[in-house]
């Protein structure tokens, strides 16, 4: 059963860091991110970019991701596993249906990572299960995106605000 | 076995590599090094026959292969006869490589640091065309280890007995036998189907996974000789469809390579409907639609004038009115993909 229209959606949710945070680091003087002394406070932030692409084969939302310093080096996924939420790490390992591969950006010819899709039918099944009134298409939609990212958004620490849910 | 799968399989590009100059340490440099590459193969794997002649001049270090072309480093899980029909147009032989062992640009190319990385990237193909022809992957990652290392080593050796041997238990193969296509009504069937009924078989709806690299040129060309087309000297020109042909089986209806391409470039051809394909009203009146930006008729309307060049699959140029369901079942690769290269002449409306 497929919920979607036939074309791609693809949405950036953001950068996690703050508007404050990025305009203080934008106001320092440039400086070395491989070169703090003792004295300096600065703590590190890292930039994660997410899109999310609906693939044609697996006909399932697909969540991409990349991760780098502020410097634009990229994250190896071993750092990048190690700013995850504890549960994840165990998640991640253990769980036959989320695991992160590194794959190509279906359109932009970079190298992103991805959690494979191979399973996300089968989560979500289980998840609409439970839900008696998938009432008219319009609504179906819109709760179909945001349940499947309340749950991979978990791998990561998202959160859905409340108001998403007052969808009438 | 059919004759085309055999042709196909013994497929071969001649190549010429030369060792890129920031990795030469002698002088005077080494020669290039001339391999004929299985087209169904990748790059990387190639290493084990280039690398022993050079690895005299490569400076002290590690070392990660990578290959381009005219400055273009080459992704290597696209298979060696997909990136030459993409890239090398004319198409000149042997193809002039480049070969690097240092400098990767991980920021452009996904990483590849073994063989391994690969196989595992062709195994991750081939369940994505399980899932898409069967609707779940479970006959792949079912595969005993033994059967799963047999299937990667046909492929590296370019073994089609050794590859259907161990291929066939994964049942890829079985809307090849139920796809009938019916050419005129007094023709019989070519296949029998396997245990539905007639109804059921003629409602089935297959999916063929297909991997479509289109560019798009503006103006005609007639001979790549004379005056070949600006080659591709960026990833950016190239779009990559990764979108699964879907072929509805009904009496009568004849679906060519050319309707499967057509279907899978909408923003061209328009939407497909295939009980009216046939109807030019149908196509007209979605032509004519308002300026309502969103009204999916109207948005045909914007199509652009897009006009299929050539196609281009395991280095044949088919005609276009050939039947699909013989180009997917004698022109796919080992992970069950088609790999189609488009080369379409758009003039902006």
């Amino acid at each position: 059963m497929s919920l979607f229209k036939s074309s791609e959606e693809k949405q950036d949710a953001g950068s996690l860091i703050s508007k404050e945070e990025r305009n203080m680091l934008e106001n320092e003087e440039p400086f070395d991110c491989a070169s703090l002394g003792p004295e300096s406070d600065y703590q590190e932030i890292n930039h994660y970019d997410f899109h999310v692409v609906y693939s044609a084969s697996y006909k399932v939302p697909v969540l991409y991701f990349r991760a780098y310093h502020c410097d634009g080096q990229p994250l190896l996924l071993s750092e990048i596993e190690k700013g995850l939420p504890g549960l994840s790490v165990k998640l991640l390992s253990e769980s036959k249906w989320t695991f992160i591969t590194q794959e190509e950006h279906p359109y932009l010819n970079r190298p992103w990572y991805k959690l494979h899709p191979c399973g996300t039918c089968e989560w979500m099944k289980l998840l609409f299960s439970t839900h008696k009134s998938l009432t008219t298409n319009g609504s179906t939609i819109e709760h179909y995106l945001i349940s499947w990212f309340s749950v991979v958004g978990q791998v990561f620490g998202l959160k859905i605000p409340l108001e998403m849910l007052n969808c009438s | 076995m059919t004759d085309a799968q055999k042709n196909v399989w013994a497929g071969a590009i001649p190549l010429q590599i030369e060792l890129h100059e920031f990795d030469v340490t002698t002088s005077p440099p080494p020669p290039p090094v001339l391999v004929l590459a299985p087209r169904m193969g990748y790059l990387p794997l190639l290493i084990s026959i280039i690398k022993p002649h050079f690895s005299s001049t490569l400076p002290p270090g590690e070392d990660t292969i990578w290959f381009e072309y005219k400055g273009l480093p080459l992704k290597w899980y696209i298979p060696t006869g997909v990136l030459f029909d993409l890239l090398c147009v004319e198409p000149k032989r042997p193809w002039n490589l480049t070969v690097n062992f240092r400098r990767y640009p991980k920021n452009i190319l996904l990483p590849c640091e073994s063989e391994d990385t690969v196989k595992w990237s062709f195994i991750n193909s081939l369940k994505e065309a399980a899932y898409i022809i069967t609707g779940n992957c479970k006959n792949v990652m079912n595969m005993s280890q033994t059967d799963q290392a047999e299937l990667w080593q046909s492929v590296l050796k370019s073994n089609l007995d050794a590859f259907q041997r161990v291929s066939s238990k994964l049942k890829l193969g079985t809307f090849e036998d139920e796809f009938v296509v019916h050419i005129d009504s007094n023709t019989k069937k070519l296949q029998q189907s396997s245990g539905e009924t007639d109804v059921a078989a003629q409602m089935k709806i297959a999916r063929i996974p297909v991997r479509l690299y289109v560019w798009t040129v503006s103006e005609d060309f007639d001979d790549f000789e004379d005056a070949p087309p600006t080659p591709i000297d960026s990833w950016d020109k190239v779009s990559y469809i990764n979108r699964p042909v879907e072929v509805h089986k009904e009496e009568g209806k004849y679906f060519s390579l050319r309707d499967a391409i057509e279907s899978l470039l909408p923003e061209f051809f328009g939407e497909r409907n295939l009980s009216d394909e046939r109807d030019p009203s149908t196509k007209q009146s979605a032509e004519e639609g308002g300026e309502n930006p969103f009204d999916p008729v109207s948005l045909c309307s914007q199509l652009k004038n897009a006009e299929i060049k050539f196609v281009r699959i395991q280095g044949i140029e088919p005609k276009l009115e050939i039947p699909f369901s013989w180009v997917a079942r004698n022109l796919i690769n080992p992970e069950h993909f088609l790999h189609t290269c488009v080369c379409l002449k758009v003039i902006q409306a």
